[in-house]
């Protein structure tokens, strides 16, 4: 169906609901790679003011990809809430996003309509709102999960401690790892990218973070990112998995591209769930996600980025994730080409999955050639701090020796503890605490840290 | 004011740097990084930003290339600028409509074709691929491997090597090209070996040999491992995924 307005006597045409939502996007280089962006400034806000009058009932009835076509829009239409719809069904777009705006609008209200709102939808109205206003509404919505710690409440941020080292040597996983805990980095995961692919190299460092988590009864959970059919082949040789990771996309044949199916997620998370390592919750898949991944796969259907990205988020949401984080700045300058580009898509795929009801974090990332620098990524931390975001990654010095590109360090996550009054999840800083690694103020002892670091040393160094 | 400290010295994770290259025991000034450990993050930082923008001195690669007694074909892809190559990898996989014009001039059917392209670090290919050359070049000639003429190209991606090969007719290309600066390195070249390159094939169909630079993968193991590929290449016709997970050497 075709949708139209007319600017200054110009009639813009929109042939169907994919070319409108990509032409409503902002800009950004992978919707122009892909052919999909807007012609001109005047073209972008033209299908801007055209999406804000389309009836949110719209996308339960045309969707970007076809249902024959594809899994993911499958899964969309079929597990939408019909029910819970009913109190926004009569919005536009538009409406919309003045409604979720609203001060009445709150936390309990958006939980509600968490699946009510499809991906599409989401992504529409995030089309039309400013950062400020993904802000707003992203900070309203509050997604908890639990493992062995809580992760997610209002007032609490966490990080994934990222220990890689190019070889897996354990040694030098360690050592980034001891550094990271003194830091008070590590509640939503202690998750290391292995170099390879072998299941012997997972397993090693399986085993050595379990038994330093054990040793030190530290409350978190352990991951290795390693691909979902390792670990479903370590879970059977009974490796103590306690997330089980997998890198995912909206749409089936992305998934496909990464060597993952429904059917196989959902087989990792049973086996996962089977093992029951988690003490007061058992949300058991780490997902990550990220703009330009079906696009970069040649499977983007035609379909913008940034919406592509907002349907993985179904996929997420199907397995109760632990942890979902977007790796927004790690893709390349041909998809996000600067600081401009990374900071509005991350703030986007934060609101985006905060409003699905997923535990959104995010990697704050670029690589060297894209235009951004640490400036940029100060900028986006403390904007996705004041947003809410559920988790950064904790790296030595920004800079990840392993998948070489700047993520954030454990430094920055202080700074933003410290000027955003955020703690880290309640079990692991009584952990902190009890160990006078930081005090009840949130501030480090560096000579507390000196005395855990030797017990620690002896066990894993020499 | 204070006195500057230096934090690193005593940082009391000092002696965990021995495992590793990651930036651990750098200090802390209240919860920031020290000033000493930040101005060296962005220099790191600024050398790989100069690395993404450095361009390939031809003319002096060309004098230098000279010692091989082959031709050496400048060419060139679609992207014109840097800001198009890092926007459109499209354009850097396909050559200018100038370059097929030279390509088309040439005698054909060689064995291997050595395609130079600057990729993300240009500093690489300036500074890095004559002492490879020089170890290669000599393996492959006393192999009797007849080289095409070498090729030089300015805002080149890995692909572009192709469908320049298979306009000389190549039975085999490899690739070398200035890697992504990382922030240790910005001046890393990437061997890609491909068996009877075509347009449109896919990264699985080439082997790759990476970090090559001193300090990372000298040349001469890097000489020697390209040399075996090629080896094993024409002995198998193949290349690609099933070439790399059958050869212990290569792990590693």
């Amino acid at each position: 169906m075709p949708y139209q307005h007319t600017v200054q006597g110009k009639v813009y045409r929109f042939d169907n609901l994919r070319i409108l939502l990509a032409k409503a996007s902002p800009f950004r280089t992978g919707d122009a790679l892909a052919g999909l962006s807007a012609e001109t400034y005047e073209e972008r806000v033209a299908a801007q003011i055209t999406l804000a009058d389309v009836s949110i009932k719209t996308f339960l009835n045309e969707a970007v990809i076809p249902y024959e076509e594809d899994d993911v829009t499958r899964l969309i239409i079929d597990s939408h809430d019909a029910n819970a719809f009913v109190l926004i069904s009569h919005l536009t777009i538009g409406e919309l996003r003045d409604w979720l705006l609203k001060d009445e609008t709150d936390t309990l209200v958006l939980k509600t309509i968490e699946n009510a709102i499809t991906p599409e939808m989401a992504a529409a109205v995030s089309k039309i709102m400013r950062n400020q206003d993904l802000i707003a509404v992203a900070k309203k919505c509050e997604v908890v999960t639990r493992f062995r710690n809580t992760i997610g409440l209002h007032g609490h941020f966490s990080t994934r401690l990222q220990p890689n080292h190019p070889t897996d040597d354990p040694r030098g996983i360690a050592a980034s790892l001891i550094e990271g805990l003194l830091y008070g980095s590590g509640d939503a995961v202690i998750g290391t990218n292995p170099a390879t692919d072998s299941p012997q190299a997972v397993m090693q460092i399986l085993v050595l973070v379990d038994n330093l988590r054990q040793q030190f009864d530290i409350p978190t959970q352990s991951c290795v990112l390693s691909h979902i059919t390792t670990t479903l082949e370590l879970i059977n040789k009974n490796a103590p998995v306690d997330l089980c990771f997998q890198s995912i996309a909206g749409t089936q044949k992305a998934n496909n591209s990464f060597g993952v199916s429904l059917n196989l997620l959902d087989e990792a998370y049973q086996a996962t769930l089977s093992l029951n390592r988690g003490t007061v919750g058992n949300n058991v898949m780490y997902f990550e996600t990220g703009q330009g991944s079906a696009l970069s796969a040649n499977a983007h259907h035609g379909v913008d980025q940034q919406t592509c990205e907002a349907r993985a988020y179904a996929v997420a949401k199907k397995f109760n994730p632990f942890l979902v984080n977007s790796v927004v700045g790690f893709i390349g300058p041909e998809y996000l080409y600067d600081g401009k580009q990374i900071i509005r898509a991350a703030l986007e795929d934060h609101f985006c999955a905060k409003l699905l009801g997923l535990p959104m974090g995010m990697d704050i990332c670029y690589t060297n050639h894209a235009e951004a620098d640490q400036d940029d990524m100060d900028n986006l931390l403390t904007l996705l701090g004041v947003a809410g975001c559920n988790f950064i990654m904790g790296i030595p010095g920004s800079d990840d020796i392993m998948l070489n590109y700047q993520s954030t360090s454990f430094h920055d996550a202080l700074y933003l503890r410290k000027v955003l009054g955020l703690k880290p999840a309640p079990e692991f800083e009584r952990w902190l605490i009890k160990q006078g690694l930081f005090d009840e103020q949130g501030n480090r002892s560096a000579t507390a840290a000196a005395g855990l670091l030797k017990d620690m040393g002896n066990l894993w160094i020499k | 004011m204070d006195k500057i400290t230096k934090p690193d010295q005593n940082d009391p994770l000092s002696f965990l740097k021995e495992f590793t290259a990651a930036r651990i025991a750098i200090g802390a000034t209240g919860s920031s990084i020290p000033t000493k450990q930040s101005l060296e993050f962005k220099l790191a930082h600024a050398h790989a930003r100069d690395a993404v923008y450095s361009a390939m001195d031809i003319e002096g690669l060309e004098d230098a290339l000279g010692q091989f007694h082959r031709p050496v074909l400048q060419l060139h892809s679609m992207a014109d600028s840097r800001a198009q190559y890092l926007q459109r990898p499209d354009l850097g996989r396909k050559s200018n409509e100038e370059s097929l014009n030279r390509l088309a001039d040439q005698i054909t059917g060689d064995d291997v074709v050595i395609i130079i392209a600057d990729g993300l670090s240009a500093i690489a290919i300036n500074e890095n691929v004559l002492p490879l050359l020089q170890l290669l070049i000599p393996k492959l000639s006393a192999a009797n491997l007849k080289i095409a003429p070498l090729c030089l190209v300015e805002q080149g991606r890995v692909a572009i090597g192709d469908n320049i090969a298979h306009e000389l007719q190549s039975r085999l290309s490899i690739v070398l090209i200035g890697e992504r600066p990382g922030l240790s390195s910005a001046d890393s070249i990437g061997a890609y070996l491909t068996y009877q390159p075509k347009p449109g094939l896919k990264d699985n169909s080439r082997n790759c040999i990476s970090n090559i630079r001193p300090g990372g993968l000298d040349f001469k193991s890097a000489a020697d491992k390209i040399f075996y590929l090629v080896q094993e290449s024409f002995r198998r016709k193949l290349s690609g995924v099933e070439l790399k997970d059958n050869e212990g050497l290569l792990v590693g």
